[in-house]
């Protein structure tokens, strides 16, 4: 016996919005994905030049030296959209917060002998503020960069970048049993310490870089120095109830690269001048990235520590390589 | 001449709870039911006490957690670890 | 060890404005080089209260637990075909108006929110921004979606982000936000955060949410009481956001002032639009605009304005005029729009006796003296096979782009009409208030496209109406013209034989 639920002749007259169907070829259904993205941005007839930057549109490709033909072939990997990005964010802070809370009841991050904990403290705190930094660069590229696909995946990065630094802010609540001398502390290491200062010195730089591509390759770099010194070499060094909390900033890393990858390969892939451009973007940037981690990267793994900014470095070059661009 | 606050919630199952403990706890704070919605104003200055909630609740209830029941409101905003204040300076 | 814990203040500051600096290797001049070209004067950034203290980890939690029961709603309404309760096809196109001139205005707000996100020197109120610029990306999104199974069915609403670039009416929503974000960015947070999101919202919100849910439109009406609880936020914001620029210094007091003037007024004029979709397009009605206004700016504002006055901050220079207008303004862009149905995206339709009376009920002092006759006289020429449209093109005002229907106040037989002469040219406005502000800087709204100039220009695909529409991408005899004879009518009437019986059609036919 089978169920049969009569309903209603209701057809649609159309599947999809014209401009997707334009994009199509042909007016089929569409994902909330492509709906939520494609064309949404105003393109053409702006009414006033921007007061404050009148040589530009309100919206405009020439924001950057970056050319393409098309700017929504950037297809999200993970095709956020406002409702599943949140989703999925929501869903690892949980994780994050069984784990905190796992390492709170025990006190396993105040049971950590000084010197440990000094030393954790010392590389992880003042990352607070790259996080800070990192998310005011996202925040430049979802106001400048061209189409919605770019700019709305940029809007979430810089959402997880203040997440991140709000992270690293609980941890170190955690550590300090609720009191915040270490995040006191943790900012005048980020200002002064000499270890310090080449990364800050580059994060300053990068704040005044003024073409929303060459901030995202920046960044990108950075990050691809950053991320796999502190939260693998360093944290391999620390005690497990640290690399317990910083799972969140792995699976994050590994998470965004989906998408910054992407946006890289693609933008290379349309022509040789992009190209051209994002190997002497990396070249300027990437190893100033990697200069700035060794001197860190020596105080917490000791004098052979340098090696690991060094093998990050060469992995970020090949890797930029399978993506197009080569990095003299 | 004193201006009145006012927070309107959704008519959940929250949104009762939430309704019912500002009643409680605000003196002169008056209750008017719209479809799907509460509207609750009180001259000058609200507050929402998390431990009112969660007593009516059943369980932990966090002062942010009123996001998810907030339609609107009127007021400037005073949030701490175990309340919400709503209030005219 | 003996750490005092942190209060959920002292930990929210730490989490925002404690991640940022005072940069040494580059001047904030440098880093924010566009907080100071505006004239306003903040002393001490550190002043700014943060209204609501929200974490991303809280953000992300309440966000999702939103999204996830409003998708739920949105997934329900297409499943079981919920525009079959609706009560009457008419309403949709109020729906058609929403996506086609609020939707683009959300994603614009979500870009610009960004761009103060960045270039605010002040870490507190940037973490404001950034998180409202994801809000309001998720209201574009949210509205897009919902819309979307709407657009399966109804007409006008299938290429919306294209017509917001283009169509006549819909330079009125783009040229008011062009407006905004091209200005610096405390002045688009007075524009929005203030002005709009906080002292006009809900002549806006209350219009399109209360219509969908007096009307049976139930995933706009979820979307809507989603909606609001991020605009709870984006109101305390524009209200803090004003007291803080007022605090900071005297001077800046009269640089506001002319804001909330100017704001006040493109708000309005804007809002015209809605105030029409509120008296006419709604089958079901919940106030008149005249109501609306009353209760959500003469009540609501008028106690706003009291409270500002300590600031020295008065009332907005032309909020008489706005009163003064209440009894003829909808009726008035009605008009316009009955005009122009061939070259809009939406239909129009013949005013039936009951809807006549509720506006005469509604509008004692204007509406059987000076509107009903026109409806009575349009109705007759339908009847007879000759259903007006105005084939000649409207002069728009040069600012808030309106066609120049609106009369003086106190004199409805005067349209409203003043000049200004810029580089040799002259410049026509709807009203002082739009004058005022083409005045104070002419050198920007010169720039302005105008869709009918630009039409006369050949700019917009031809000379003839044919050729623009294409241009457009409006379908002829779809999306535009009389809602009689249209074929959403035939669709709905079919479907309606099924639900109702047919003595609930409305059969009129096309009077082409």
């Amino acid at each position: 016996m089978t169920i049969d639920i009569k309903s209603e002749e209701i057809t649609p007259r159309r599947q999809t919005f014209s401009h997707i169907a334009r994009r199509f070829g042909t007016d089929k259904p569409a994902s909330r994905y492509e709906e939520a993205t494609f064309d949404v941005q105003p393109k053409v007839n702006f009414h006033y030049r921007p007061t404050y930057a009148p040589e530009f549109e309100l919206f405009d490709s020439a924001r950057t030296k970056i050319a393409m033909k098309d700017w929504y072939v950037f297809k999200d990997p993970r095709q956020f959209y406002y409702a599943t990005y949140n989703i999925n964010r929501a869903a690892m802070q949980q994780r994050f917060d069984s784990a905190l809370e796992f390492v709170e009841k025990r006190a396993l991050l105040n049971a950590l002998k000084p010197r440990q904990r000094q030393k954790i403290a010392f590389y992880l705190i003042p990352l607070r503020h790259f996080e800070w930094a990192a998310n005011m660069n996202s925040q430049l590229v979802a106001d400048w960069a061209y189409g919605t696909q770019i700019a709305s995946a940029a809007a979430f990065a810089g959402a997880d970048r203040l997440g991140i630094a709000q992270l690293i802010s609980r941890i170190a609540l955690a550590m300090g049993e609720g009191g915040d001398e270490l995040l006191v502390r943790g900012k005048t290491q980020w200002m002064t310490r000499p270890e310090w200062q080449p990364l800050r010195r580059l994060v300053e730089d990068v704040l005044i870089v003024r073409d929303w591509f060459e901030t995202f390759i920046a960044q990108y770099v950075m990050d691809g120095i950053v991320y796999p010194v502190v939260y693998e070499s360093f944290d391999r060094q620390a005690p497990s109830a640290l690399s317990l909390v910083t799972g969140f900033m792995r699976d994050w890393f590994a998470d965004h690269s989906r998408w910054t990858e992407l946006v890289i390969k693609v933008a290379a892939a349309e022509n040789a001048d992009n190209r051209e451009v994002f190997s002497k973007w990396c070249a300027q940037w990437l190893p100033r990235a990697a200069e700035a981690m060794r001197r860190l990267a020596k105080t917490v793994l000791g004098e052979s520590g340098d090696a690991a900014p060094t093998e990050a470095e060469a992995a970020l070059r090949a890797r930029l390589k399978t993506l197009g661009v080569s990095v003299l | 001449m004193s201006r009145d606050v006012s927070i309107t919630l959704q008519n959940t199952q929250e949104g009762a709870a939430i309704t019912e403990a500002i009643l409680a706890d605000n003196e002169g704070a008056v209750r008017r039911d719209f479809p799907a919605m509460i509207k609750i104003d009180r001259a000058s200055r609200l507050v929402i006490k998390a431990s009112s909630v969660s007593d009516r609740l059943g369980r932990q209830w966090d002062p942010q957690e009123v996001h998810l029941s907030l339609i609107s409101l009127s007021g400037s905003i005073d949030e701490d670890d175990d309340s919400l204040t709503l209030f005219w300076r | 060890m003996n750490a005092k814990k942190l209060t959920l203040k002292q930990k929210y500051i730490q989490s925002t404005r404690g991640l940022d600096w005072e940069y040494s290797y580059h001047s904030k001049e440098e880093i924010f080089p566009y907080a100071e070209y505006e004239g306003i004067k903040i002393h001490d950034w550190d002043a700014w209260e943060d209204p609501f203290k929200l974490t991303m980890d809280s953000y992300w939690r309440f966000q999702a637990e939103k999204e996830r029961k409003l998708y739920a709603v949105i997934d329900s309404v297409a499943q079981n075909s919920g525009q079959l309760g609706v009560t009457d096809a008419r309403y949709f196109n109020a729906v058609k108006l929403f996506i086609q001139g609020v939707t683009p205005l959300e994603y614009q707000a979500h870009r610009h929110f960004a761009h103060l996100a960045r270039h605010l020197p002040g870490a507190g109120l940037r973490v404001a921004a950034q998180m409202q610029s994801i809000d309001e990306l998720r209201h574009a999104q949210t509205q897009i979606h919902t819309i979307s199974h709407y657009n399966k069915f109804f007409d006008g609403m299938h290429d919306f982000a294209h017509m917001h670039d283009r169509l006549w009416y819909l330079s009125v929503p783009k040229s008011f936000f062009d407006d905004a974000t091209s200005a610096g960015p405390f002045e688009f947070m007075t524009a929005i955060s203030f002005a709009f999101e906080y002292v006009l919202t809900n002549l806006l919100f209350v219009p399109f949410m209360s219509g969908a849910a007096f009307n049976g439109d139930l995933a706009t009406v979820t979307f809507g009481f989603s909606a609001q609880s991020d605009e709870s936020r984006h109101m305390t914001l524009g209200l803090e956001a004003v007291r803080f620029m007022l605090e900071q210094d005297e001077a800046n007091v009269p640089i506001v002032q002319r804001w909330l003037d100017k704001w006040f007024w493109r708000g309005y004029r804007l809002l015209s639009l809605v105030g029409m979709m509120m008296d006419y397009m709604l089958p079901k009605k919940i106030m008149s605009w005249a109501e609306a206004w009353e209760m959500y700016y003469e009540e609501a504002g008028g106690a706003l304005f009291a409270d500002l006055a300590r600031y020295g901050i008065r009332e907005p220079k032309y909020a008489g005029v706005a009163k003064a207008e209440k009894d003829h303004l909808t009726h008035q862009v009605w008009t316009v729009f009955y005009n122009y149905t061939h070259a809009a995206a939406l239909h129009t339709w013949d005013i039936d006796d009951q809807h006549m009376d509720w506006l005469s009920e509604k509008y004692p002092n204007s509406f059987d003296r000076i509107y009903r006759p026109r409806y009575l006289a349009w109705r007759k020429q339908a009847a007879e096979g000759k259903r007006f449209y105005n084939n000649g093109l409207p002069q728009l005002c040069q600012v808030c782009q309106i066609p120049m229907a609106f009369t003086e106040p106190g004199d409805p037989s005067t349209v409203s009409f003043r000049v200004s002469e810029y580089a040799g040219d002259k410049f026509h406005t709807c009203s002082d208030g739009c004058k005022d502000i083409f005045d104070y800087e002419p050198e920007k709204y010169v720039q302005a496209w105008l869709p009918v100039h630009q039409i006369f220009q050949g700019n917009c695909g031809g000379a003839t109406i044919p050729e623009v529409l294409d241009w457009y991408h409006l379908k002829e005899g779809v999306d535009n013209l009389d809602y009689a004879g249209s074929p959403e009518q035939a669709m709905w009437n079919n479907w309606m034989v099924g639900r109702r019986g047919s003595d609930n059609l409305d059969t009129k036919t096309a009077a082409k």
